[in-house]
């Protein structure tokens, strides 16, 4: 078997601050094999996304963090390399899509200028017309009508869900292995933020791209994902092919959060509990999902 | 019968851009019952931000009539008027002054309003924050101090200092996490029953809408498609507008995706 497009072995983060360390991210263990799409779901503050920038490589640098464990991309150790070596990696074999598409584009420069660049990362000697003709053929793959309008456009002049697919694009273009998804379509209307991650399914398909999906809202997981890891507080407590999590949640806080959620088919506004100290108890593994040599 | 709280009676909205007009609002006409809950959903850019708006006086309609408890509302409001009708807007880091404190903010809405006497109002501010859930002491603490929850339970304690009867409320648990949405829902529809309040809850979260409002009214492009009790809007909706807001919906268990594949069918059936 060939190794898994990302491995994390027992993370941890802390970060120094005035009054100390801040335990953030306490030992998580996680996979991702090539073409799956796995999604990391938890509450603000629980840990997502700063695991998240961990494998961009954008918390090593900071003096602050301390980082021990292992993450494995590709089979390369990414806490070994140096930073330049991670640059490379950032924009060519991984990339990101943020929650709110029109502030993470630069507003002062055109679709076409920006898309240029991500393009010049992958392959610094290529020709103008050749990377707008790739912008072009990028563009039509996420249903955009009229793209050289769009490259001809800045982010302001376009709708969220046409940036949102703009940005879709940019990170799939130069083929990446690994798309982190964060919070993807939050802040768009829903039947916009269902087209995009149908869109966004049917793409990472194609080019059998591994997706890390971090979220907290649950029914976009139970539609996008795979395999699904619970994370709370910097631990992750269940961990679960999605089918088999949402039919049968067995950690505390799993439950917690699955009945928190409002029903399309009434039953009034969920009884939350308070936070119980279930929500502590150690993970729990479906079956079939051990991580890669533990034993199962 | 009895007369609605507020009315709006063909009401527009045309916003002029340089030479352009924008109808943001389109010839609108529902009325609000006192004591219900009443959900306005829409996409963004369907005016129900702009309704609400209209609603609260920040600027006039340009057609039509707002009619409030009989009594068609001016365009400059008077005490009263801003008295009765209040808001609790989507972020409340943005909606409560940084700088100031809880027991300030609060206590400036008694003070403007001149509800009860100098002395006794530092107390009621402390009763307030009760009322939403709050210890009393957070008084003295600022915004930034606090979790989002807490910010979203001030800014409702706010809406409520000043005995309003209705509470625009815009979005008031999307930025918030799902476990405190579910807490802080919880909260408003308790305090609509205590105190008799009247809401009109501004969403595009339908699955809220589903548990906690009375009626729903669907906007599309600044016109009114539908209004009608949440539970016909759910299981049989008029326009395929709804069918498909609904069908779009992400959902968690297996009955709901059931109801939503039945709407879609229902809507591939139509076409």
């Amino acid at each position: 078997m060939t190794a898994p497009t990302l491995r994390i072995e027992d993370l941890a983060l802390k970060f120094r601050t005035y009054s100390g360390m801040v335990d953030v991210l306490h030992g998580i263990s996680l996979h991702i094999q090539k073409g799956e799409r796995v999604a990391l779901v938890g509450e603000s503050g629980s840990g997502k996304s700063v695991t998240a920038r961990i494998v961009l490589g954008l918390l090593q640098s900071l003096r602050t963090a301390r980082i021990s464990g292992h993450v494995d991309f590709d089979g390369r150790d990414l806490m070994s390399m140096h930073d330049a070596e991670r640059h490379r990696l950032r924009g060519t074999k991984m990339s990101m899509i943020f929650q709110d598409p029109t502030s993470s584009l630069n507003p002062v420069y055109t679709i076409g200028d920006q898309f240029r660049e991500v393009l010049f990362r992958a392959e610094p000697g290529l020709k103008m017309a050749a990377a707008r003709q790739k912008a072009v053929a990028a563009l039509t793959d996420v249903a955009i009508g009229e793209p050289e309008r769009v490259l001809d456009s800045y982010a302001y002049q376009l709708s969220g869900g046409m940036n949102q697919r703009v940005m879709i694009a940019m990170a799939l273009a130069n083929e990446p292995s690994l798309l982190i998804a964060d919070e993807p379509g939050t802040a768009l209307d829903v039947t916009v933020q269902a087209q995009t991650l149908r869109l966004m399914g049917e793409l990472v398909e194609k080019h059998r791209t591994s997706v890390l999906f971090i979220s907290h809202n649950l029914g976009v997981v139970r539609e996008f994902a795979d395999r699904v890891y619970v994370i709370f507080k910097g631990r992750i407590v269940e961990h679960a092919m999605t089918r088999d999590l949402f039919e049968n949640p067995r950690h505390a806080y799993t439950r917690a959060l699955m009945s928190a959620v409002p029903r399309i088919t009434g039953g009034g506004i969920p009884e939350i509990d308070d936070a119980s100290p279930d929500f502590l108890a150690p993970l729990i593994v479906h079956e079939g999902c051990a991580e890669p040599g533990a034993p199962v | 019968m009895t007369q609605p709280l507020l009315s709006l009676r063909s009401v527009s909205k045309i916003f002029k851009l340089g030479t352009r007009e924008v109808r943001a609002v389109h010839d609108v006409s529902f009325d609000v019952t006192e004591g219900e809950c009443l959900a306005v959903v829409g996409e963004s850019g369907s005016g129900k931000s702009t309704i609400a708006n209209m609603v609260l006086g920040i600027y006039p309609q340009t057609l039509g009539e707002i009619v409030y408890r009989g009594n068609v509302l001016p365009a400059r409001r008077d005490l009263a008027h801003r008295r009765a009708i209040q808001l609790v807007q989507q972020n409340p880091l943005s909606s409560l002054n940084p700088k100031r404190t809880i027991g300030a903010l609060l206590r400036l809405a008694l003070d403007v309003h001149g509800i009860g006497d100098r002395a006794g109002r530092w107390d009621r501010v402390g009763q307030l924050l009760e009322e939403v859930g709050l210890p009393a002491d957070l008084r003295s603490r600022t915004p930034a101090a606090l979790s989002g929850g807490q910010r979203q339970r001030v800014a409702i304690a706010r809406a409520l200092a000043c005995h309003s009867d209705l509470v625009v409320l815009d979005e008031p648990t999307s930025a918030l996490d799902v476990l405190v949405q579910a807490r802080v829902l919880k909260l408003l529809d308790e305090l609509r029953k205590s105190r008799g309040l009247t809401y009109m809850f501004i969403t595009h979260d339908l699955s809220v809408v589903r548990n906690i409002a009375d009626r729903v009214a669907v906007f599309e492009r600044g016109r009114l498609v539908e209004i009608n009790s949440t539970d016909r809007i759910f299981t049989n909706p008029e326009s395929d507008y709804t069918r498909r807001l609904i069908g779009a919906v992400p959902v968690v268990t297996a009955e709901e995706q059931a109801l939503r594949d039945q709407l879609m069918e229902k809507e591939n059936a139509d076409v």
